[in-house]
């Protein structure tokens, strides 16, 4: 009823170009972004905060880094924890190595480095393809994971291996360390997962976006029309680690506080992984459900049983939270194989018709 | 130059002066390629036939062992209680195929690889709430699997060979015999590779998909079963265990995924340059370089031949 493209009229190449070309859509997401911004951090608790809207946002934007190269550019990767530790501990040594510098600076430059590795362990993609891909992209896990441990110069020779966040004010604030409230964490979080989102959006939509998916339906048919594969497929391999890597800083600054090289092992790249097949393969709301839901379900299953006041041991019921994690990713992939933002989509075209069945 | 010397002559000097360390280190690689290989045939099979990357044989190897090791603890006698896991094994790939591939057919391969991670939560529950975390002890007396070692005294030293890993190479060229010959000769192995080549091809030709998915996930199981058994003699049978699905992918790639052979061939090579690299080039680097060497050395291979050594010709047309 409400949900009508009907009497808005597109009368420039703009408006038709537009992300958002109905009003609707503007106005919901300008909504959703007052609430984030205005009324989340004044109605939620530091828990809430803490232990699902600042972990959620930061993966999500890893799942969109990952949604670039596997959802748009269709080049399958494992690599993603290793990236997101290397952007961590680069972040780590420039923060220590500046400290004047606004620690803003430190985790957005950090995604320069993990993109620089990114595009090193990308090279393999100009030869192999599918999962001959995915397994190569392991080597970069296995590997980077391994510098983690070995070399102590990544951690300043830590006595315990791991890496503390120094504590960083912004315009006086304290935004990192342990003196940092969860509250101007989370807005730190959220200012930089909208920008960079706002500009994976512009990425995809774009030129770039059009050569990727041009790469990921058919490469050779893509090399064909004119489009250079090697640079294609080594810029989304850059994109992608980049927000890989940026995201992996804030994990470790805005989020942990500390962190170890366990924190980037094989199971972070698994995680984004599913967040991004869940979410829904090249759709950037997807990554955000995705997030949401691989990373909320633990929560709420873990709440359940002492909600309703079933009595099982914390043992039982985390075994039967892995059963229902893995069921629940089997269920999701047969409703809906394209995942949820397929699901979204589907209810908006419903909404459109309505009440008419189509 | 130091470390040029380190790197290109010492470790060859280390290798001539003591021939003995090398056999053993070579014995000690071929052995856990081997292990290696047991693991990627289980992938390769279901790879084989239904384009099905199936994250899950690692777990399934250690449900397979756990499966065995419990029934055993419950008073069945070991041969009886090997007879019920492979009961078991099928019952799994029959639940498999119910519900996990039937809802999915002709999804792209990298949803159905999703939803074998799935797969592998559900079973890491589902095993621990039955089994328990605890590791446990694989029941190779009551298998008649053999124990300690032969000293052969040879190139001026003495190089120790484990018996119970000459069982396992042995069963394992049996077991790789075995099914080269059930995919080659048989009517079920035909239509196997029909259904391999193109699902609707084979549907047209009146071969039952249900049927074959049942029989290739239930072969898996078998080789879990052996890999569950083997490796479970040489350590402990526990849920760690399912991490070395992650060493029988570079072995995988590198012998191409579609390839038997290749996954012996390759199980080998890995393991054998794993630990050549670990114990000679090791202490180099730090230690624990066995974590990514094996990826390396598979990576270095796909540089020149994408498709694994015996992977079948990739053929693209637009």
């Amino acid at each position: 009823m409400l949900y009508r493209e009907v009497g808005q009229y597109k009368t420039t190449y703009e408006a038709d170009h537009a992300i958002f070309p109905l009003l609707q859509d503007r106005v919901g997401i300008a909504v959703i972004l007052a609430i984030a911004f205005l009324a989340v951090p004044l109605a939620s608790s530091e828990f809430v905060l803490n232990s699902m809207l600042i972990p959620i946002l930061i993966f999500a934007l890893a799942a969109i880094g990952l949604n670039l190269l596997t959802g748009y550019a269709g080049l399958v990767s494992l690599g993603t924890g290793g990236f997101m530790g290397v952007g961590a501990y680069s972040c780590y040594k420039l923060a220590i190595a500046f400290p004047q510098v606004n620690i803003l600076v430190p985790i957005l430059v950090s995604g320069f480095f993990s993109a620089g590795v990114g595009v090193v362990f990308g090279l393999p993609s100009l030869r192999i393809k599918g999962f001959y891909l995915a397994v190569a992209t392991l080597a970069a896990q296995f590997f980077l994971s391994w510098c983690f441990v070995r070399l102590p110069w990544l951690y300043n020779y830590n006595v315990s291996a791991a890496i503390e966040v120094p504590s960083r004010t912004l315009f006086g604030i304290p935004i990192t360390g342990p003196t940092a409230t969860a509250t101007t964490r989370y807005l730190v979080v959220l200012a930089i997962v909208v920008a960079m989102t706002w500009l994976a959006s512009n990425l995809v939509h774009g030129r770039i976006g059009r050569m990727w998916m041009a790469v990921r339906d058919m490469d050779i048919a893509a090399e064909l029309i004119g489009i250079r594969l090697y640079r294609t497929k080594l810029l989304a391999f850059a994109v992608s680690s980049f927000y890989a890597g940026v995201a992996g800083a804030m994990l470790v600054f805005l989020w942990l506080g500390a962190s170890e090289a366990d924190s980037f092992d094989i199971n972070a790249s698994f995680l984004v992984l599913f967040m991004v097949i869940i979410g829904g393969l090249g759709s950037l709301l997807g990554s955000f459900l995705g997030a949401a839901l691989i990373l909320g379900l633990p929560i709420v299953l873990r709440t359940l049983p002492g909600t309703f006041d079933v009595p099982i041991t914390s043992a039982t019921a985390e075994h039967l939270q892995f059963m229902i994690v893995g069921a629940l990713i089997i269920f999701f992939l047969i409703i809906e194989p394209h995942g949820l933002a397929r699901l979204w989509q589907i209810g908006k075209q419903k909404l459109r018709v309505w009440p008419f069945p189509y | 130059m130091e470390l040029l010397y380190k790197i290109f002559i010492d470790p060859f000097v280390q290798m001539g002066t003591a021939p003995d360390l090398l056999v053993q280190t070579l014995w000690e690689g071929l052995v856990g390629g081997v292990l290696y290989s047991l693991i990627a045939l289980g992938f390769v099979l279901i790879f084989k036939a239904s384009g099905v990357f199936n994250f899950a044989q690692g777990i399934m190897v250690v449900f397979a062992a756990m499966s065995l090791v419990a029934l055993h603890a419950l008073g069945i006698p070991a041969f009886l209680a090997l007879a019920l896991t492979f009961a078991v094994m099928l019952a799994l790939a029959f639940a498999v195929e119910r519900l996990v591939l039937r809802p999915l057919v002709n999804q792209p391969d990298i949803i159905l690889f999703m939803a074998t991670f799935g797969l592998t939560y559900f079973l890491i529950g589902f095993g621990e709430l039955v089994f328990g975390g605890e590791p446990k002890v694989m029941i190779a007396d009551q298998l008649y699997l053999p124990r300690g070692a032969y000293d052969i005294k040879m190139l001026g030293g003495f190089v120790s060979l484990q018996k119970i890993d000459i069982a396992a190479a042995v069963i394992a060229s049996l077991m790789v015999a075995a099914l080269a010959v059930f995919f080659q000769k048989t009517r079920i192995g035909r239509a196997l590779r029909a259904v391999a080549d193109s699902h609707r091809a084979a549907l047209s030709v009146g071969i039952s998909l249900e049927q074959i998915w049942v029989i290739v996930w239930f072969a898996a199981g078998i080789v879990a079963i052996v890999t569950g058994i083997m490796w479970g003699a040489r350590s402990q049978v526990e849920f760690s265990l399912q991490i070395i699905a992650l060493k029988a992918l570079p072995v995988l790639i590198l012998g191409g995924f579609t390839s038997i052979p290749g996954a012996i061939v390759g199980g080998v090579i890995i393991g054998v340059g794993e630990k050549l690299g670990e114990f000679y080039w090791g202490p180099l680097l730090g230690s624990g370089i066995e974590s990514w060497l094996a990826y390396v050395i598979a990576l270095a291979f796909l540089l020149f031949r994408p498709q694994g050594l015996f992977g079948e010709k990739i053929i693209e047309r637009v």
